[in-house]
């Protein structure tokens, strides 16, 4: 059963039946696995990723280290959840270390980034400090190399 | 005689031995120079992984190069993969050889093969392979000295030889069987019983076994069957295996030679004379290779069986019977329903539709009616291959309605 999902991890755009015969499993099967995957929210949700730079957009990443105080009860769930439903907040992570939330923002301008560090993410009352990590060049992100030459093809057409 | 001027005559050329003069090139090789003609070919012809290896690996061998390990070895490899290899085929296939003399680190198998077979053969020695098979087994036995004796294989039985059929052939000069399971063309793989049978023969008749099994970590769904953990069969057996398949390592040229003693000592004899030692770059990324390399081989098997199941289904789909093979990365249909030979489909099916499958027929004449396809591409080549040959068999079957 993992073995699906594996599969649809490299390619989102698998279908039943390619991936039923993969896996040799009925295609009625893996349909049903699937489906009961998106439902329970074992499959979030199908995305591309897309080479931006490629497109000639270049947003402004950043990934900014944030210390927050926990509250009593909730830990750091709370302000968490204050921090990430903002749209400019790409991912959230509570992380172990000197810091407690690592957060990746997307802008499309720095201007736009510092004006929500400075004006959203900062004033908030639990947020103790911030640091901000601007994105210089990415190299690999979710498993796929951004910058290296695609991988050509050095075998030779034939051996034996 | 080595006049430019002198008119290219069909006798045989004096300055070069009868024995290399006589032998027949490549069946792979007429075929490579016809490919290089066409241009964006789908290539099922290519008889090594897609993988690159390992980073973990490659970075192994580049930390050896910086550290200056660019001098020979010791002409039966380093010790510590020599150990590292007796460890892995005995907690594997529960088959125990000494690291200080029955282990030969060799130049990839092809170079464990070539020792093998000059190490026991005497002119005029016949050894039994079944066929269709790996193109080099005939070729290495005649340039040993000996006589190669075609048992042939069919998919009726699998494309495993049949004990009985071996018998049949088994004469005075019989010096040894050579097999090679999981088999590269057709990716059949030799059942415990089959084993069993063939290796009754072997002590029957005192014929050692020759076993390349390159490919016996690429099993699906079955055990491999390492020849010389079967009772008795150690003391006849020479083990030929290698990285190249397992670890994605074809370019690093790196393998081994397992047997009894007397039998290694016979191999690393001429291959102190001729090799001296397998690259050390290459040992030192073997060493990484067996120590940390188990998961990554599991996922590229992982992966070559999604390709082989779609692979054989698509097959038999369009039309190609196939048996299921269980082994290596080659499935090896049948072409029989299109009324073309081998040879001829496969010519006619990279001309009209750019996709490369080697003619059975490279691998011996048993392997007429049949292709070989390699399913170590990606899973979209395989895709977009297979509905070339679709629309080729559709055509050609219109052509001849």
């Amino acid at each position: 059963m993992k073995e699906i999902f594996e599969i649809l991890e490299q390619n989102a755009r698998a279908t039943p039946e390619q991936i039923s015969t993969m896996v040799d499993k009925p295609v009625s099967e893996v349909e049903k696995i699937i489906k009961q995957a998106e439902k329970d929210g074992s499959i979030l949700k199908y995305k591309a990723i897309i080479n931006w730079p490629k497109l000639g957009e270049g947003d402004i990443w950043a990934l900014i280290e944030v210390r927050v105080t926990p509250q009593r009860g909730v830990g750091f769930d709370t302000i968490a959840e204050r921090i990430y439903q903002f749209p400019e907040v790409h991912s959230a992570y509570l992380v172990s270390g000197t810091y407690d939330l690592a957060i990746l923002v997307r802008g499309k301008t720095m201007q736009e980034i510092s004006s929500f560090v400075a004006e959203k993410l900062a004033p908030l009352e639990q947020v103790q400090s911030t640091v901000t990590h601007f994105l210089l060049k990415r190299y690999k992100e979710n498993g796929e190399t951004f910058h290296l030459p695609k991988e050509t093809n050095k075998r030779l057409p034939i051996t034996p | 005689m080595l006049n430019a001027k002198s008119a290219p005559t069909k006798a045989r050329d004096n300055l070069i031995s009868q024995k290399v003069d006589t032998l027949p090139p490549s069946g792979i090789r007429k075929f490579f120079d016809l490919l290089s003609s066409v241009e964006d070919v789908i290539s099922l012809g290519i008889g090594e992984p897609d993988f690159v290896t390992p980073w973990h690996i490659r970075e192994a061998g580049t930390y050896s190069l910086e550290k200056g390990y660019t001098m020979y070895t010791s002409n039966s490899g380093m010790p510590e993969l020599r150990q590292e290899l007796a460890s892995y085929l005995e907690l594997r296939y529960g088959v125990s050889y000494h690291p200080e003399n029955e282990i030969l680190i060799t130049t990839g198998s092809s170079e464990g093969l070539d020792l093998a077979l000059r190490a026991i053969i005497n002119p005029g020695d016949e050894v039994i392979i079944p066929n269709p098979c790996y193109v080099a087994y005939p070729a290495d036995i005649i340039l040993a000295g000996g006589v190669p004796i075609l048992v042939p294989t069919n998919e009726e039985n699998n494309f495993v030889v049949r004990a009985t059929d071996i018998e049949a052939r088994i004469t005075k000069q019989t010096k040894a069987i050579l097999i090679g399971y999981p088999a590269n063309p057709t990716g059949a793989v030799m059942s415990k019983k089959e084993a069993d049978a063939t290796a009754g023969l072997a002590k029957k008749y005192d014929l050692l076994v020759i076993s390349d099994e390159i490919y016996a970590r690429l099993v699906y769904g079955v055990e491999h069957i390492c020849f010389p953990s079967l009772p008795g069969m150690k003391e006849r057996t020479i083990l030929i295996s290698g990285f190249s398949k397992s670890h994605a390592m074809t370019g690093w040229r790196i393998g081994y030679a397992a047997a009894e003693r007397r039998f290694i000592q016979a191999l690393a004899k001429i291959h102190q004379y001729t090799m001296l030692s397998a690259p050390t770059m290459a040992q030192m990324a073997a060493i990484e290779a067996l120590r940390n390399g188990e998961s990554e081989v599991e996922k590229m098997v992982q992966e070559y069986n999604r390709r082989r199941r779609l692979m054989v289904k698509r097959l038999n789909e369009i039309g190609l019977p196939c048996f299921e093979p269980k082994g290596a990365f080659y499935a090896f249909p049948s072409i029989k329903a299109t009324g073309m030979n081998s040879e001829e489909f496969a010519e006619k099916l990279l001309l009209e539709e750019k996709v490369a499958v080697v003619p059975g027929t490279a691998f011996g004449p048993y392997g007429e009616g049949f292709v070989r396809c390699c399913y170590a591409t990606s899973l979209p080549s395989i895709e977009e291959a297979l509905r070339r040959m679709d629309r080729f068999i559709r055509k050609s079957r219109l052509n001849t309605a």
